[in-house]
């Protein structure tokens, strides 16, 4: 791997890891919210579904996780299990759509 | 009196003990030559100038990579012991010998050559000492190359291609120099898993550097250099 894309790596996860800083203290908020006001699964549901707004939030959250998650775990895998390489590469490009296919159904599932 | 385990042998060697009296400003190199003068003289260990510019004397003492002709036994001894082992992250050669050449090699590899544009028929480029560039690479310049912050550097043991924090800092004193002509090439040379961006800011290079230089700062200045390039479409 070149240095441009190892660069391009590097920079795509301190941003992603910016979206998520913000992703996250908006998620854990909102279930704060959600679970002090005591609102059922049903009206949590009435909230979500056809909102563009909730819709665009989580989307992003699912892409920066689906980002930030295999570059960190590119790191781990090559320094604690010594593995490196392009199927090193390949795996975490799986697992990076398996992340986003995961997400992305959760997400549409409280959307649709 | 005091206890010294001293390292013997290669990786597989051994501690070996020897009694030594303690004395009013003893160093740790104090302490290893006495060894090899008066008790054992088949001790070996490396040094060169004995006040701290030289970067050769460097060992490992009770666990902490230190420069042992400046450091007191009084600061480091303790219940009148002390330990002395090789530098970590570096093939030993006997007792407290490292080979170097892997730390200096990668000095090579983060393209750590000055190369200027100017021959010797020109007179010297002048360098302004309060420009921002020059200031931000005043502590850097300063590294004597001995190999502490490498021995100390936990992504060294990891990923044995990582350039470590000495070679990283002198790549940083050199894309600050404004008289060479290699930025781009060098910053390429630091880019990515063997360079700069594999820094998890630990610090150790920090703590343990004896000429209090951070390489930290400079690796995260590669970082910022390494990223603005790209964003430039020059990398």
């Amino acid at each position: 791997m070149n240095a441009k894309t190892q660069t391009l790596l590097w920079v795509a996860q301190r941003a992603s890891a910016a979206v998520l800083g913000i992703c996250v203290l908006v998620h854990l908020a909102t279930m704060v919210y959600a679970v002090r006001g005591g609102l059922s699964a049903a009206e949590i549901l009435g909230r979500t579904r056809g909102s563009v707004a909730w819709l665009v939030f989580y989307s992003l959250f699912v892409l920066a996780i689906a980002v930030h998650v295999p570059i960190g775990l590119r790191a781990v895998l090559g320094e604690w299990l010594g593995w490196r390489g392009a199927a090193r590469e390949w795996g975490l490009i799986l697992f990076a759509a398996l992340l986003g296919w995961m997400g992305m159904r959760a997400v549409l599932g409280v959307f649709l | 009196m005091m206890q010294v385990k001293v390292w013997r042998g290669k990786a597989d060697g051994a501690f070996q003990e020897f009694e030594v009296q303690r004395h009013a400003s003893q160093t740790v190199l104090d302490v290893v030559t006495y060894i090899q003068r008066a008790l054992d003289p088949t001790l070996a260990y490396r040094f060169a100038c004995r006040v701290g510019m030289c970067g050769s004397c460097a060992m490992t003492v009770n666990g902490v990579a230190r420069w042992t002709c400046r450091t007191h036994v009084d600061k480091v001894v303790t219940n009148d012991q002390m330990e002395i082992a090789p530098l970590r992250n570096l093939p030993v050669i006997r007792d407290l010998v490292t080979d170097m050449r892997e730390f200096f090699d990668k000095w090579a590899k983060a393209k750590g050559q000055f190369s200027g544009a100017l021959t010797k028929n020109e007179d010297f480029q002048k360098v302004k000492p309060d420009s921002p560039a020059r200031v931000a690479v005043d502590a850097g310049i300063e590294c004597i190359g001995c190999a502490v912050c490498y021995s100390s550097c936990d992504v060294v043991s990891w990923n044995p291609e990582y350039l470590g924090p000495a070679a990283l800092n002198r790549a940083w004193t050199l894309v600050k120099d404004e008289r060479d002509t290699h930025s781009m090439d060098r910053l390429r040379a630091v880019a990515g898993d063997a360079g700069c961006h594999s820094c998890h800011t630990h610090m150790s290079c920090t703590e343990r550097c004896p000429k209090q230089i951070s390489p930290t700062a400079a690796i995260a200045g590669l970082k910022r250099e390494v990223s603005l390039a790209l964003f430039r479409k020059t990398l």
